[in-house]
């Protein structure tokens, strides 16, 4: 099956890591990737602030680097959810319109398009430890991707996966949000913090590099011993 | 006092907001009881089937509803005429309080007893009505509480006085209307009920809100638990009842449907304890109506939505069901908002009712993850309403600092030119890495401050996977 990546932009500059875990599970599972050389960023970042204009422009460049893809997959639940807005940003515009609906068609977050279009539940990770799973919010909402991800953990062998209490609640990650309203968005990230100790889990697990960087982020700066890790990094994990 | 609160700005409102423990452990608790509530009178509610069915009926009830609006409320006041009843559209707050003052001021009023409802906190009725003598009383619980306080606002629109715990209401009661008794809420609550009494029985005027008018037959409807409307509606001779325009259904077969998400979205009730309906028109010897009912149907900004990508804010219920799962709301508190609108509908609705010169920063108040679209029961695409106001206030009506404008715009170019995303992926790590220590960054420079005053920015790794992944697919082959 070929498979395109969309890598996302802060997996290209910060978790390089989970780029090639991504790339590796995949192979695994008998993809072929490609790498389209003209992906930038889904462009969420101005959609979600009001710039619409500069967020059609990423959009376009996006567009036109994926649409003779295949299956377009990517490690982010909210940058999935954002090819899924193309078409709505092209509203006057048909002949856009109906490419960015094209794209959006053949977008898969990584765990869905595993669970979903490839039918595996297990793809033979092994990893000992007490984990729990930050459900993020675009993934589960807009993208409705809830069970892919539990699916594909619980078959990984010495992975003990606890609950996590106000799991629902967005961890104040939010893009903008989190640099526009930081005293909001430092509570909301506390809160959750406190939960994912509560569960006493050793490592947090979640599919959202945006979700990642905010948890980890106040994690470290608070000292505290938990490890975060993108769900592509547990499941490249081998005996 | 109207819709808006208090005159701080947004962040010294905020700032207020997060350093009052007892109303942030208010709001989380009581969050997590009514989210529950919720969950149990709807989706895991095997008696009503699917719920996401009743979901789709509320919103085409309701789309339907503001898509002919003129034609019903046309129905709606032609129906409550023919029956004796006096219909007044307000265009503004103004012309509404205008109306009331003067229906006030012939019938020579000086008590009126009001029952719950945001309309009138909205237009600042209570204060119109004492300029003309009259002495208004709250008779909702939540409401009193906060009249008994000093005139508290409401930091929720289904559960008012939400910020308060019972020991601040047992002090309040305490220190300004002489109760002796102790925190426990049903002696709280009989002190109420008895304080209320002579109230009810001694008022001039009765004023409610509306959750729902029947456009069929020209009635109102009220959803309620504590009885209070009943005794506002039945003892006075005058009853006059303020609803916003957009909320009517056209027959009572649609008020069915709307009464059970209403009840159930917003307290987790199969229904509410009284639901009366009030039609004018009584016999004459009948003593327990009034004999006088006026409809004062508001306009107040509400048209600024009609035909706009916001008409949808316009099906709203009122249920708070997006206000009871919001982690922003969670934090902050519904004072921190700034207006008797909250929450998700608030940070909606509050822009278009009073402008962005006002309202424009509350869009920003949303981390947009969508937990309000998910649990609104007439299915309001709220967070999409919250970018949509943004782009609005980008584009043309606000202000945006310049410096994120600067920001957005070379984000434009650098998102559609490959070539420029590469350098400033290759040129991360040198250009950071003064600032990077143990493979972390806590003190960025210029926009990546507001980041680094809370949380760690991992630093920008020093392999290209680029290169990476065009190596590692040559040894593949």
């Amino acid at each position: 099956m070929k498979v395109s990546l969309f890598i996302t932009c802060l997996a290209e500059l910060f978790y390089q890591d989970v780029a090639k875990d991504v790339v590796e599970v995949l192979e695994r599972l008998g993809c072929e990737i490609d790498f389209p050389h003209g992906q930038i960023c889904c462009g969420q970042p101005a959609y979600n602030s009001g710039y619409r204009k500069d967020a059609q422009k990423a959009a376009r460049q996006m567009i036109a680097a994926f649409e003779e893809s295949e299956y377009i997959v990517t490690p982010s639940g909210s940058c999935a959810g954002m090819f899924k807005e193309y078409p709505g940003l092209f509203k006057e515009d048909k002949e856009w319109r109906d490419r960015a609906q094209a794209v959006a068609d053949k977008t898969y977050e990584f765990t869905q398009f595993i669970v979903n279009v490839l039918g595996v539940e297990d793809v033979g990770a092994a990893y000992s430890a007490r984990a729990t799973y930050h459900t993020s919010c675009h993934m589960m909402r807009l993208l409705k991707e809830n069970e892919s991800p539990f699916k594909l953990l619980g078959n990984v062998k010495g992975l003990e996966l606890l609950p996590l209490d106000n799991s629902y609640d967005c961890c104040g990650f939010g893009g903008t949000f989190a640099v526009k309203m930081v005293p909001i968005s430092e509570q909301m990230v506390d809160e959750k913090v406190r939960h994912v100790e509560e569960s006493t889990a050793d490592i947090l697990i979640a599919a959202d590099g945006g979700c990642l960087m905010n948890i980890k982020g106040r994690i470290d700066r608070k000292g505290k011993p938990i490890e975060v890790k993108h769900i592509a990094q547990i499941l490249n994990s081998r005996d | 006092m109207g819709m808006k609160i208090g005159d701080k700005p947004f962040f010294d409102r905020v700032d207020d907001a997060l350093e009052n423990d007892f109303m942030r452990n208010a709001m989380a608790s009581a969050q997590d009881r009514l989210r529950d509530k919720k969950l149990d009178a709807t989706e895991r509610d095997d008696q009503i089937g699917d719920w996401e069915e009743w979901r789709n009926a509320g919103e085409e009830i309701r789309r339907h509803t503001l898509e002919n609006l003129d034609y019903y409320l046309d129905q709606l006041s032609e129906n409550f005429a023919a029956k004796g009843g006096h219909v007044y559209f307000a265009k503004t707050a103004e012309d509404a309080n205008h109306y009331i003052q003067e229906v006030a001021k012939e019938k020579n009023a000086k008590k009126v007893t009001k029952s719950k409802s945001m309309v009138t906190e909205e237009i600042g009725l209570n204060e119109a009505l004492e300029d003309v003598g009259c002495h208004v009383d709250e008779t909702d619980l939540a409401e009193y509480i906060l009249q008994v306080g000093g005139n508290d606002r409401p930091s929720h629109i289904v559960v008012p006085s939400l910020h308060q715990n019972k020991e601040q209401i047992r002090d309040t009661f305490q220190e300004k209307a002489g109760y002796t008794g102790t925190e426990e809420p049903r002696e709280l609550t009989a002190f109420a009920r008895s304080q209320l009494r002579d109230v009810f029985l001694e008022a001039d005027i009765g004023i409610t809100g509306c959750n729902f008018a029947v456009a069929e037959s020209g009635s109102i409807s009220l959803a309620t638990n504590e009885g209070n409307a009943n005794m506002v509606t039945s003892y006075p001779d005058t009853q006059i009842t303020v609803m916003g325009m957009e909320r009517l259904v056209p027959t009572w077969d649609e008020l069915d449907v709307l009464i059970n998400l209403l009840s159930r979205s917003s307290v987790g009730q199969n229904i509410t304890t009284y639901v009366t309906n009030l039609t004018p028109g009584v016999e004459e010897d009948c003593v327990d109506a009034p004999k006088e009912f006026h409809l004062v149907i508001l306009d107040a900004g509400r048209s600024n939505a009609l035909g706009t990508e916001f008409q949808s804010a316009l099906h709203c219920i009122r249920c708070a069901a997006c206000v009871n799962v919001c982690p922003v709301y969670r934090q902050i508190g519904g004072h921190a908002y700034g207006s008797i609108y909250q929450g998700p509908i608030g940070a909606v609705l509050s822009p278009i009712l009073g402008g962005y010169e006002e309202y424009g920063e509350l869009p920003y108040a949303s981390s947009l993850c969508a937990a309000c679209t998910e649990a609104c029961p007439v299915k309001i695409p709220l967070h999409e309403q919250l970018i949509r106001h943004r782009e609005n206030y980008v584009a043309k009506q606000g202000k945006p600092k310049t410096g994120e404008k600067m920001a957005m715009k070379a984000f434009g170019v650098g998102a559609s030119t490959p070539s420029l995303f590469q350098m400033a992926v290759k040129g991360a790590p040198t250009f950071l890495k003064p600032f990077v220590k143990d493979g972390s960054i806590s003190n960025g420079p210029g926009p990546m401050k507001p980041w680094t005053s809370i949380r760690e920015l991992p630093a920008p790794g020093n392999d290209n996977f680029r290169t990476w992944f065009k190596e590692h697919k040559r040894g593949r082959k």
